[in-house]
């Protein structure tokens, strides 16, 4: 019998919060990101501000996305381009391979997207004997690895520079004989730049699908995404429905907002804008271009007006850097496309709330994550509607829901509730004594595993109050 | 809790305008003295090596950073020695402490680890339930600092012995 999901998050949990090694290698990263967050946030004259029309623009567009969307299609039809809209993963994978097969496709470039790391359409693509490249460095060197993104903006965080050194040493070049950023750099360039022109089709994800000019928008840091982009002669845009802003203009904000949240950078080293195949006249650019819109869960999101605002959000990854539940488990242990605060709420969404509820109880609902948002969704407080949801789906366990009925009468009856102070006082002051503290016999067990035993008032607070404290 | 999540648990109750009407009458302790009040100085005498973890609910949902820092700052005797991280949670987070146990004392882990660098005496909060949490972790660290409620150190006033 294989585990649940969620045992599998509690074990994989458990052995990652208490790695050390692991905890120092995510907290240099996080902590060079945060100041580097700070010092980009003080470069926009007034954040709140910022933050605050990111949320009005994707608002307008979440609400309105059967118009812009539209409107977005026309115009890419309009200058030669193809869209195709997908209801799910399958319907997607499968227009994008049977294009590849029809257009002879041997080899693909991918630049950055996790909503092709969300439908699976590597291994889609892999299956009929594509050979796909992960271009993105980060993305290069879990691919060379054989696992998913750690993080959604930095998908090898989780590796040092001497674990890549090795891998590199393994499966991209047995001479490589240094542990520099730069080296290690050049010796992938070298490998990826024969798959560019290798290539016959390139695969991209969009950071935002501009509605009035009809163009996607791509923010990248690498030139990989320019030469996926551009090299290849045919180029597949594979994108979640809600990516829509309804104007080229909007981007003055959501650029340098998500550039600043994603990395604290002013604006990405490359934003790009794409608006079809090769014009005639044109001198560059793909014979092809093919824009696959994804739902997969999203319109029934959208139908959930209490939590559609998770459409909004811009993929920049600050909820995931200032987690202190990711900072200790780290990204793959959710099991998860999208790990983190956004993952923990969006998940349920795009796959069940039966086998994904568990993310929503694995917050202690600190808010860090909603603090930093930039498009201002309001995350920890969604967790706890999926809470909600989940318990009124009659997903929780039974033995949960007995106890919480105790405690529910206990708090109604102010008799039974003293009654069990004093009971529990007096049992555990037994056990304490015999020192079994944490053993079988301890109902405090799970919390006396990691923690020294609460002392144990003499009397409850009511019996002080009545004696003592209220005659004051 | 009340000022927040009393009215959205409510939300489809009778009990909602109820819910929002109490919260509209209920401050947090430092929140009342500092804004309300208008009172930073309460006379009171702490002579000990102070650190300060910020939590979370009154941080963020009640956004308190400076008001205890605030009052921290007036107690006589008392010194205030920021610790790292202070702004991260501690790992408590209710029910999240015993479901996720492993996560719940690893973030306490870490929080310890900030107040033990700090080699203060006290560490002070204005949410008890960090407090209890971070007194079970440090006890089991074997971290010599004890746990102190902001209250208590602003009831103190330096004759008798330290009452938490």
């Amino acid at each position: 019998l294989s585990a649940t999901a969620a045992q599998r998050f509690l074990q994989d949990a458990a052995v990652k919060s208490a790695d050390l090694v692991h905890r120092e290698l995510i907290r240099r990263g996080m902590e060079s990101y945060d100041a580097a967050h700070l010092k980009g946030r003080a470069r926009i004259k007034d954040w709140e501000a910022a933050r605050q029309k990111c949320q009005e623009v994707k608002r307008e567009a979440i609400n309105h996305l059967d118009r812009y969307l539209l409107q977005f299609e026309e115009k890419v039809i309009s200058r030669g381009g193809h869209v195709f809209w997908a209801a799910n993963g399958e319907e997607a994978c499968a227009y994008v391979k049977d294009l590849a097969i029809r257009l002879g496709v041997r080899t693909v470039v991918k630049s950055k997207s996790m909503v092709t790391e969300e439908i699976h359409l590597s291994p889609a693509l892999e299956k009929v004997g594509i050979k796909v490249w992960e271009t993105d460095f980060g993305e290069y060197i879990v691919q060379l690895r054989d696992e998913p993104p750690y993080h959604i903006v930095t998908p090898a965080m989780h590796l040092n520079r001497g674990q890549i050194a090795k891998l590199f040493r393994e499966k991209v070049d047995p001479g490589i004989d240094s542990d520099d950023p730069a080296y290690l750099m050049a010796a992938a360039r070298r490998k990826l730049r024969q798959a560019f022109f290798a290539a016959e089709m390139g695969i991209s994800g969009a950071n935002f699908l501009v509605a009035d000019a009809g163009v996607i928008a791509i923010s990248t840091n690498e030139g990989n995404g320019r030469l996926c982009t551009s090299v290849p002669r045919i180029h597949v845009v594979v994108t979640g429905i809600e990516k829509v802003i309804p104007r080229l203009e909007d981007l003055a904000v959501l650029w340098p907002v998500l550039a600043t949240s994603g990395t604290g950078q002013g604006i990405t080293t490359y934003s790009t804008l794409i608006g079809g195949p090769r014009q005639p006249g044109e001198v560059d650019g793909p014979e092809e271009f093919h824009v696959v819109l994804v739902d997969n869960g999203r319109s029934q999101l959208l139908a959930d007006a209490e939590q559609r605002e998770v459409l909004h959000c811009i993929r920049c990854g600050a909820c995931l850097n200032i987690c202190p539940v990711f900072r200790h488990v780290g990204g793959h242990t959710y099991g998860t496309t999208y790990p983190g605060p956004i993952g923990s709420v969006l998940t349920p969404h795009l796959v069940g709330i039966k086998e994904f509820k568990h993310l929503s109880y694995a917050s202690s609902l600190c808010g860090a994550c909603t603090s930093v948002c930039p498009v201002k969704i309001d995350l920890h407080h969604h967790l706890l509607q999926n809470r909600r949801n989940a318990t009124e789906a009659g997903a929780t366990k039974s033995s949960e829901r007995l106890m919480f009925r105790a405690w529910r009468h206990a708090m109604l009856h102010p008799r039974i509730y003293a009654l069990g102070g004093w009971s529990m006082r007096k049992i555990l002051r037994i056990i304490y004594g015999l020192g079994l503290a944490g053993s079988i016999l301890d109902p405090m067990r799970v919390w006396n595993r990691h923690r020294s035993p609460l002392p144990l008032p003499s009397e409850s607070f009511r019996a002080r109050w009545r004696k003592d404290l209220g005659a004051n | 809790m009340v000022r927040t999540f009393y009215a959205e648990l409510l939300a489809s109750s009778s009990l909602r305008e109820d819910a929002i009407a109490v919260a509209g009458r209920t401050f947090e302790l430092s929140e009342f003295l500092v804004k309300v009040a208008g009172v930073t100085q309460v006379g009171a005498t702490f002579p000990h090596a102070v650190t300060y973890h910020a939590s979370c609910h009154g941080l963020r949902e009640l956004h308190l950073r400076d008001e205890p820092l605030q009052l921290l700052r007036e107690v006589n005797g008392l010194k205030l020695i920021e610790m790292a991280r202070s702004e991260e949670c501690c790992g408590f987070g209710g029910t999240f402490a015993m479901k996720f146990a492993d996560i719940s004392a690893a973030m306490g882990n870490s929080k310890g680890e900030s107040v033990a660098a700090t080699g203060a005496e006290f560490v002070t909060a204005i949410d008890p339930s960090c407090l209890l949490h971070l007194q079970g972790i440090l006890g089991k660290r074997h971290v010599p600092a004890r746990t102190i409620h902001l209250a208590s150190i602003l009831a103190q006033t330096g004759s008798a012995q330290v009452r938490p």
